[in-house]
């Protein structure tokens, strides 16, 4: 049966999505990526889906799901890649993914999680935004 | 029927009588009579249509032996659309036509007894021909309002870089879906490519925000943050404020500002970038 790698890296994992994403392969993922956070005891999950060129509302709603467990056991969920076509697909689909932290690429999201782990460990307020000015 | 072959000895009176009637009809409607290239298209039209028309086909428009004339009548039509004439002048000069070929051939009417069916299929026919002008006339206006449709949302998306990191995409017009989607595409496609992490909408150029308007903008908020960027939205003028909370439109998730100067230091905050005065004598605060 197909399955989704989850690569572990120091104290993050990492998902590289390469295939279309059709429901039980995003269920299985969910499911296994859950476990791994727990078995690793991972502070961020990266998710790149670069490749991915289609999308629904359902794996949207995985997307979101991923996130908000991950966050229940305390570790960051950052999407990174998203195409622009994607982009609009999802927003059009009233999926804007509000609790999922986003990045360009995987560069850039690796960045923000190291940033999101330190920013962590000194202060205990890091949810909001840095900036408070509007 | 021998009237056809009338007409076609007199091709020269009628293709006179049409010129006369054009140039009486350009100076009616006060237009300079270019005569050079008009009488081009007017002698071969005269010469295709005569040379065309059969005892045979006067009947029948759709015969293959009117496809050149057609084809004539249409380039003379596109022309025009193009050049800006009304759509009455493109009609008198097809139907000048009709009256020079009758105006010509009056007399020999006068003696035949085919006369009136013979009036009758030739203003069908040239009815006919009339509506393939009309046609392409209206053709040729929605070519040219295409094209500056096309042109308008072109020329009033663009994605500027100001800085590295920083785009700018200053909204003029009305945004409206189809515009939405444009300005959409190009901004992401954008982002992807400069990797730039901050992106300000200034809507200064929007006359109005309504509504509709506030829900695309928060669209786009949305597929920017999406793409790992932060979008601020600048230009707010005092009314559009106005209009927005008598809307009772929320924008509190978005960060505005009301100039893109504000927007640009606030994407400098972001960034952890600071302008600096090199007169050390004077510093610039913030």
């Amino acid at each position: 049966m197909e399955r989704i790698p989850i690569l572990k890296m120091g104290q993050f994992l990492l998902v590289t999505i390469q295939v279309d994403l059709y429901d039980r392969l995003a269920l299985d993922l969910e499911a296994d990526l859950i476990n791994a956070v727990e078995k690793n005891a991972a502070k961020g999950v990266l998710i790149d889906i670069s490749a991915v060129s289609i999308v629904d509302s359902f794996m949207g709603r995985i997307l979101g799901n991923i996130a908000n467990m991950s966050r229940l056991l305390d570790a960051q969920t950052v999407v990174v890649g998203i195409q622009p076509a994607v982009a609009i697909t999802l927003v059009e689909l009233g999926l804007p993914l509000t609790g999922v932290r986003t990045a360009l690429n995987v560069e850039r999201g690796m960045e923000l999680l190291n940033s999101l782990i330190t920013f962590d460990d000194t202060t205990e307020e890091w949810d909001d935004d840095t900036d408070n000015d509007h | 029927m021998e009237i056809v072959q009338v007409l076609k000895k007199r091709k020269q009176n009628v293709l006179k009588l049409w010129l006369d009637k054009q140039a009486h009809d350009a100076a009616l409607n006060g237009n300079p009579f270019d005569e050079g290239e008009i009488n081009d298209y007017v002698e071969k039209l005269v010469d295709t249509f005569v040379d065309s028309i059969e005892n045979s086909n006067i009947d029948d428009i759709k015969s293959a032996d009117f496809d050149a004339v057609i084809e004539l009548l249409r380039e003379v039509s596109f022309k025009r659309a193009r050049q800006g004439f009304s759509p009455r002048e493109t009609g008198l000069f097809i139907f000048s036509l009709k009256e020079s070929i009758l105006e010509v051939l009056s007399d020999d009417l006068k003696k035949s007894k085919e006369a009136i069916p013979f009036i009758i299929t030739l203003s069908r026919l040239m009815d006919s021909l009339a509506t393939v002008t009309f046609e392409t006339f209206i053709e040729g206006r929605e070519d040219v309002i295409n094209r500056q449709t096309d042109e308008i949302s072109e020329i009033s998306t663009p994605v500027i870089k100001v800085w590295d990191g920083i785009l700018a995409l200053p909204i003029i017009g009305t945004l409206d879906s189809s515009r939405t989607q444009t300005v959409l595409e190009n901004l992401l496609q954008e982002i992807v490519e400069t990797g730039s992490s901050v992106a300000i909408l200034d809507i200064s150029g929007v006359p109005t925000v309504d509504s509709l308007v506030a829900q695309h903008l928060l669209k786009a908020v949305s597929a920017t943050r999406l793409m790992g960027a932060e979008c601020i939205i600048s230009g707010i003028r005092p009314e559009i404020a106005q209009t927005i909370v008598y809307l009772g439109i929320d924008l509190s998730q978005i960060v505005t500002k009301s100039t893109l100067a504000s927007a640009l230091q606030h994407a400098f905050r972001i960034l952890n970038l600071a302008v600096r005065n090199n007169d050390t004598t004077k510093t610039i605060k913030k």
